[in-house]
């Protein structure tokens, strides 16, 4: 069912890296959709699969990494089949990135300039000196001080909140329809987290752009998102608007996530909750619910059988058996 | 940047006095000295004793190494003490076909191993790759002398098509076909080495920046594969090619010894060598001195080069 509102579904996506041991399936059937203007966040621990589901929507992966199903659709068109030349047209024009280490993400031997003009010159075919002037405008949004100066200055000299200003200037210097933001914020200095989070919504809003953003921190997915993903080895376990998500988290998964969060209001000797044990290595093996063995609720059913992505609540998808029992047995899949 | 230039070539007095210095002792320290070398059953004692005088080798060392130092702040290098030519004049005539062969083997070179190393490392465990490794294995692990000698057998005395020594034809008129054709087998044994080494430092280098996040961003902003490598790779990767390049000219330098001996090419490698045999002190002298020059040169040209495609490296002091 394609739903023309829909700027982006990816539909069944399956990655997975080539390694000694075999193909190890990193993003595992993941699917979702993203209407224009929303801001949609995957959230998961490391190594669950955020970061891979976005770089393989880009067609970003290394070397040693491939896609080995499903679609990226983006305004009807499957990513995943055009050639270099139109993906390369889509890139950095109407869906963009920004990644987690604003430190090695900029060329340390060219100018801020020949950087931040080098896609405006090749997206929207303007001069050197249109995108000379187009580039100190984008930095002037993104909040940075003499941005004549910094045009001409090479990376080194910039904080790393500074970098990640320009890599947000750069990502959204064409429009994008899509920013994909892979913790944009991870690597800055608390304070100036919430200054670059705000900045990036704020232009997005400007732009009607949509948010990819992919992070391990609930504060800032309560602060950002309209819809919430979240993610567990490699697989969706729960998908809901961002209220209903953090009010009535049906996943044990999620339920947990939300437990360990420290709260301010909390008495002072209160033990912060943590869920026990660790993500399973090599979880493509596994038969049964891959949360099985930290799950407070797992049964015999949970360690046979995968449960599917489930319906339990309106736009509020479960990957869990137990949910599923309490909901009243909703088997409609989603997406199906 | 001046500045530190300026500082730089002062350093390096110092250097130079010491390099002289401890050349000078380790010369002494060999067995034998020129009159030493001209001994035939022919020649009386007398007249070696009078030629001792004459070349001032019966003053003690110290003595000789002054008298050597003292005409080198006037710009003197002295004369041979075997052909009685001026030092400076044979250093300077013998410059021109080593630079002339270094130059030519140093260009194909490297136009040979930055393009080969860049298309290695992007094809990583390809045919391309262990075929550019294995040649740069041969070009480093094959010693000069060996492959020239098989050269001379194959193009020489085989197929009779080259020249096996000298520069030019003798009792020809020169001209710059000639020359080429000379060339040819001496700059071959060069360039091998030259791209041997370079392939791999070019290609490792090339693999280290290709798995930077600032291709990634490049590829992001929806850059072509072409411009990602030729614009944002490349010029990282060739960084720390800079200052291997600036070694590549002191060791051709030393190459030139071996690879003149062979082929007979009237070049410095040949003076050093013939010098050397025949206890030539003040012609040794020369020599040496001028190789430190080099190395020193070399070095300082390395460390500019580096500031000027690396903007993270400023000079200040």
């Amino acid at each position: 069912m394609i739903n023309m509102n829909d700027l982006l579904k990816v539909d069944h996506l399956k990655t997975g890296f080539e390694s000694d041991y075999g193909t190890i399936v990193s993003v595992d059937d993941v699917s979702f959709r993203m209407k224009s203007g929303e801001t949609l966040a995957i959230v998961g621990e490391s190594g669950s699969g955020k970061s891979v589901t976005a770089l393989s929507m880009m067609r970003l992966l290394g070397t040693g990494s491939r896609i080995m199903g499903g679609q990226v659709l983006f305004e009807g068109k499957d990513l995943l089949k055009l050639n270099d030349q139109e993906m390369c047209d889509i890139r950095g024009n109407q869906m963009s990135m920004i990644f987690q280490e604003p430190m090695t993400s900029l060329n340390p031997v060219l100018t801020i300039g020949y950087q931040m003009c080098e896609s405006i010159m090749i997206h929207l075919k303007q001069s050197k000196k249109e995108a000379w002037a187009s580039a100190v405008e984008m930095l002037k949004k993104v909040g940075l001080p003499r941005p004549e100066a910094i045009m001409k200055e090479y990376p080194f000299a910039l904080s790393g909140g500074m970098r990640q200003r320009v890599m947000i200037a750069m990502a959204m210097s064409c429009r994008p329809k899509v920013l994909i933001a892979d913790e944009p914020t991870t690597a800055l200095d608390v304070t100036v987290q919430a200054q670059i989070m705000k900045l990036m919504k704020e232009l997005c809003e400007e732009s009607g752009t949509a948010i990819l953003l992919i992070t391990h921190d609930l504060g800032v997915v309560a602060e950002m998102a309209d819809r919430v993903l979240v993610m567990y080895a490699g697989q969706v376990v729960e998908e809901a608007d961002v209220f209903t998500l953090f009010e009535d988290p049906k996943h044990p998964y999620t339920q947990g996530l939300l437990k360990s969060i420290p709260r301010l209001d909390s008495d002072d000797d209160a033990e912060l909750e943590s869920i026990p044990g660790a993500v399973p290595a090599r979880y493509e093996s596994i038969q049964g619910c891959r949360f099985y063995n930290r799950c407070p609720y797992a049964t015999e059913k949970c360690h046979a059988e995968m449960p599917l992505l489930t319906v339990t609540g309106k736009d509020h998808f479960t990957r869990c058996w137990e949910a599923q029992r309490i909901e009243g047995g909703v088997e409609e899949v989603a997406y199906e | 940047m001046l500045k530190y230039v300026i500082r730089r070539l002062l350093i390096a007095i110092p250097v130079l006095l010491g390099v002289t210095i401890i050349n000078f002792i380790i010369m002494k320290m060999a067995p034998g000295n020129p009159v030493d070398m001209l001994i035939s059953p022919q020649i009386p004692a007398e007249a070696l004793e009078a030629k001792r005088i004459e070349l001032g080798l019966n003053a003690p060392a110290y003595v000789q190494f002054w008298n050597w130092f003292t005409h080198l702040l006037q710009g003197d290098l002295g004369y041979s003490m075997v052909t009685y030519e001026p030092v400076g004049k044979m250093i300077m005539s013998r410059m021109g076909p080593t630079l002339l062969l270094m130059g030519v083997s140093l260009i194909i070179g490297v136009a040979i191993a930055i393009p080969l190393g860049i298309l290695s490392a992007r094809r990583q465990y390809s045919k391309l790759d262990y075929a550019a490794v294995t040649g740069s294995f041969l070009g480093i692990s094959i010693p000069n002398f060996f492959l020239g000698l098989g050269l001379i057998y194959v193009f020489s005395i085989w197929l009779k098509i080259l020249p096996s020594s000298g520069m030019v034809t003798l009792g020809g008129n020169g001209g710059f076909v000639d020359i080429l054709l000379h060339m040819i087998m001496p700059v071959i044994v060069l360039t091998a080495n030259v791209a041997g080494r370079n392939i791999r430092y070019v290609r490792s280098s090339m693999l280290e920046v290709l798995e930077q996040d600032y291709l990634r961003t490049a590829r992001a902003k929806g850059l072509k594969e072409t411009l990602v490598i030729n614009r944002h790779a490349v010029r990282n990767a060739l960084i720390p090619i800079v200052t291997v390049l600036g070694m590549e000219i002191p060791i051709l330098f030393g190459g030139a010894v071996v690879i003149e001996q062979i082929f007979s090419w009237p070049g410095i490698g040949q003076l050093t060598m013939s010098s050397i045999m025949s206890r030539d002190y003040s012609t040794i002298m020369g020599l040496n001195l001028m190789a430190a020059v080099i190395v020193i040169g070399a070095n300082l040209l390395t460390d500019i080069v580096y500031a000027l495609v690396d903007p993270r490296i400023k000079y200040n002091k």
